[in-house]
């Protein structure tokens, strides 16, 4: 396909290729290290579920005690695999014998790493059998009820309390919406656990737990089947939690889930090696199980300046693009963010947003590119906000974007109320029908100002990556050139829960995910 | 006809109610959503509750259907109530503001030493444009931030910040004054968080060392005061009117 942009095919190549060596080289670190969620995640996805008397999750009590004892080198896949050769116990059964004081794992005598691989491969396998039911089940919904056109209309629920939530989430869902986000409650990506069960009380969101996962999944599922649409379930996972919620979301068909390592580092200000690692893990899960992932390209412009610092957005999609790769995720499930944030006053402020998401699209072509509204130029005056709200619209349906995350006329003011998604949905489905076919009918001006535009963004984004590849990418994020923020190596939330493994350190789960193991 | 060739533009400031486009015609539009089934029987009880509401000749112009139970309306009408605007008082915070280098040169001429400020978006809030706004030294709208201020030592701690944290930054530092920033008010989460802070500072006896202000977009001068702060700034603050305001509190309160 001709670029409308005239890019040129070998500034996007070099700036693509720096990205992957970023990536590639943060492998080597990335595979001496786990981390305290890491190994709980592998206890999820072998069914380990449950609290305590005084609500620690069970993958929790399990962890924290091999880690106390010191064993967390070594891997929990090792020491349960060792229990169930010693005890014959299930994983469950073994986690609950832990939590009542009945069980020191790593007291118990030690076998070799081959006998407790193959002694957890029956409950990975049928770990692995409930994911693909869910794939399939997915599979089945698309081929069965259909799904919308793109892009994808995109509202978040947020009440804190799930079973509002769902009634939030059922009328979007008759209103049109294709994808439906739970937003998560204030405090959660700094939580070093998962909460449990099904919970009715949040700020500014609702706790993700698998209860809550599970519940808002059957909602939809039954409003999908009355509207005739399948609708498409979204969470969130960067914090502490990453691979955990990741597997969470494996096992609840989740179908989109936002996952990015940088945002948690730089907008949660979780330590940067800590969720890295996380980060390697749920990705490998998400590609495994078909879910979209979002990166947080777009809150950079919350803080940085979306004129000024666009390309610091393009350079950070490509860097997750290259993530994404290693961990075996296809093309169609990067859902690589970015933004509608110039401030409203600037003249041909539209002609800017225009020429970033072209180019986002005609660099990512396959990508389901997350597309994020105005938000931190909206303000009380609602009825201005919404018409901000119809120029994003406009260039989404323009673009080709995939995951149209709707923007909200009372975005300055709370989380959305019914009828604001209404409003929002209603606005949206209007100019993407009007304006079907505008992308295809429509060229632009030979080195005019879009043209230019886009040109330089991926010139200085292709500077900022040679810059990255060449300093690193931690440092680069302890000078602040994302966002604006500085983040510190050894800073931040949840260091203490990164851990090099030793010689005999395995994760079944990776190389059975990453083989693409049915 | 003489009537018609000049508007009625006389207001009575004592009988204050909406303008459309006719003096005193009290006119306004609402939108909101019943938890009922679409259908005329809505339409017929939106009507009721705006009349309830104080409005003549309700009208429902619009109307939607939510899906389970919900309906959406539109409705004008004719507010009947009226307000005494020559009665109106509100709760400022009461300083002059001084620009920047007038802040400055307060400060030599009148306290003689630097003024120590912490600020930091306390809680589980991340939220830190606001404060940033305020103490970075790139400051908000082209006002810089107190970082550029002379004579003022300001130390920004980020955001989710626990409240004892804070205290003990500024015990530390021996702070002037204590920013706290808070924009997420879901279920009063931000009220909840001001009070504790409020009341740890009363605890620890520094109530009468340091000056206790807050801010946010939901925060008023007057929800500051009930919850026992010095004062509360709102959206287009400024650091000029926050140095301004602590500065001439520091003379007025004899704590140079
Ligand atoms: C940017 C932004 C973010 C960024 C923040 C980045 C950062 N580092 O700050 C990110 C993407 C991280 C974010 C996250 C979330 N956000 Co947010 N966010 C916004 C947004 C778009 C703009 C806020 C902003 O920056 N305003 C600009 C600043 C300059 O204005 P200001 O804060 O009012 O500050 C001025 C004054 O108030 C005053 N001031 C402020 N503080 C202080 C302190 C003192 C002492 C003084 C004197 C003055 C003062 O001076 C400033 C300059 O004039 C608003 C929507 C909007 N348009 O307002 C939502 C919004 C604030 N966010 C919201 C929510 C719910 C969240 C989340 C909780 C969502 C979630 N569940 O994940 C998370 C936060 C998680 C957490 N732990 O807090 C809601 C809050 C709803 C509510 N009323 O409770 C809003 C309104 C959006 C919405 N409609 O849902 N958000």
């Amino acid at each position: 396909m001709k670029s409308k942009l005239n890019l040129d095919p070998k500034v996007v190549d070099s700036a693509r290729n720096s990205a992957a060596h970023i990536a590639s080289s943060m492998q080597d670190f990335i595979d001496r290290h786990t981390t305290v969620s890491t190994e709980r995640t592998i206890l999820r996805l072998l069914g380990i579920d449950g609290v305590d008397d005084v609500e620690t999750p069970l993958p929790n009590v399990v962890v924290d005690q091999i880690k106390e004892a010191g064993g967390l080198p070594r891997g929990v896949a090792y020491w349960i695999g060792n229990a169930i050769v010693q005890t014959g116990l299930t994983p469950q059964e073994i986690a609950e014998k832990m939590s009542s004081g009945g069980l020191e794992i790593t007291k118990l005598e030690t076998g070799s790493t081959k006998d407790a691989e193959a002694a957890i491969m029956p409950a990975i396998e049928e770990s692995l059998n409930e994911i693909n039911k869910e794939k399939n089940a997915r599979a089945e919904y698309l081929e069965r009820l259909g799904e919308s056109k793109q892009p994808y209309c995109y509202v978040i629920v947020a009440t804190g309390n799930i079973y509002e939530d769902v009634i939030q989430a059922q009328a979007a869902g008759r209103q049109g919406a294709d994808i439906i986000a739970v937003i998560r409650t204030t405090a959660q990506s700094l939580l070093d656990y998962v909460p449990y069960g099904p919970t009715t009380e949040g700020f500014g969101g609702t706790y993700a737990t698998q209860e809550n996962f599970r519940i808002m999944r059957e909602a939809l599922d039954e409003t999908g089947e009355e509207v005739g649409r399948y609708i498409r379930l979204c969470n969130y996972s960067s914090g502490l939690c990453m691979a955990e919620i990741a597997a969470m979301g494996a096992l609840e068909r989740l179908d989109v889930l936002l996952n990015d390592a940088l945002y948690g580092i730089l907008f949660r200000d979780i330590n940067m090696q800590r969720t890295l690692i996380d980060q390697y893990f749920s990705r490998i899960i998400i590609g495994y199980c078909d879910i979209i992932f979002n990166s947080g390209e777009d809150n950079y412009l919350t803080t940085d300046d979306a004129y000024e610092s666009a390309h610091t957005v393009l350079a950070s999609q490509l860097i997750n693009e290259q993530f994404a790769v290693v961990a075996n995720i296809k093309d169609w499930q990067m859902g690589l963010g970015h933004a509608f944030e110039m401030e409203p006053s600037m003249e041909n402020g539209f002609l800017y947003e225009l020429s970033q998401a072209i180019m986002a699209r005609e660099i990512f072509p396959n990508a389901s590119l997350k597309y994020m509204p105005p938000t931190k130029y909206m303000t009380g005056n609602i009825f201005k906000g919404h018409v901000q709200d119809a120029l994003f619209n406009l260039i989404a349906v323009w673009s080709g974007q995939s995951l149209q995350l709707l923007g909200m006329l009372t975005e300055a003011i709370h989380t959305p109320h019914m009828h604001d998604r209404y409003l929002s949905i209603e606005n949206a489905k209007y100019i993407f029908n009007n304006a079907r076919d505008i992308g295809s009918e429509v060229t632009f001006k030979e080195d005019g100002i879009i043209q230019k535009r886009a040109q330089f963004v991926l010139s200085e984004a292709d500077k900022l990556l040679a810059d990255i590849a060449e300093e690193g990418l931690f440092s680069t994020i302890e000078k602040g050139k994302f966002a604006g923020i500085k983040r510190p190596y050894e800073g931040g939330k949840g260091l203490e829960g990164v851990c090099l493994k030793d010689d005999y350190y395995f994760n079944p789960f990776i190389t059975l995910m990453l083989g693409g193991a049915k | 006809m003489d009537n018609c060739t000049t508007a009625n533009t006389s207001v009575d400031l004592t009988k204050v109610k909406p303008y459309g486009d006719t003096m005193n015609d009290g006119q306004v539009e609402m939108a909101f959503t019943l938890p009922v089934p679409y259908g005329d029987e809505a339409t017929e009880a939106a009507r009721q509750l705006v009349k309830k509401m104080g409005c003549d000749e309700p009208s429902v112009v619009y109307s939607h259907d939510m899906g389970g139970g919900y309906t959406f309306f539109v409705v004008y009408g004719k507010c009947q109530h009226t307000i005494d605007y020559s009665n109106i008082h509100v709760a400022k915070v009461e300083s002059d503001i001084m620009e920047r280098d007038e802040c400055g040169q307060y400060i030599e001429d009148n306290i003689k030493r630097d003024v120590i400020i912490v600020g930091a978006t306390t809680g589980f809030d991340a939220h830190t444009v606001g404060i940033d706004a305020i103490i970075n030294m790139k400051g908000f709208h082209g006002h810089f931030g107190l970082e550029r201020f002379k004579n003022v030592v300001s130390l920004n701690m980020g955001s989710q910040v626990p409240n004892e944290e804070l205290i003990a930054k500024a015990k530390e530092i021996n702070a002037d004054a204590i920013l706290v920033s808070q924009t997420v008010t879901q279920k009063d989460i931000h009220i909840q968080n001001l009070t504790e802070m409020a009341e740890l500072m009363e605890a620890e006896g520094l109530r009468d060392k340091m000056l206790l202000l807050c801010g946010g977009p939901r925060v008023s001068h007057e929800l500051a005061q009930e919850l026992g702060y010095d004062a509360g700034f709102g959206t287009h603050t400024y650091a000029e009117h926050v140095c301004s305001y602590i500065i001439t509190e520091i003379v007025k309160r004899g704590r140079v």
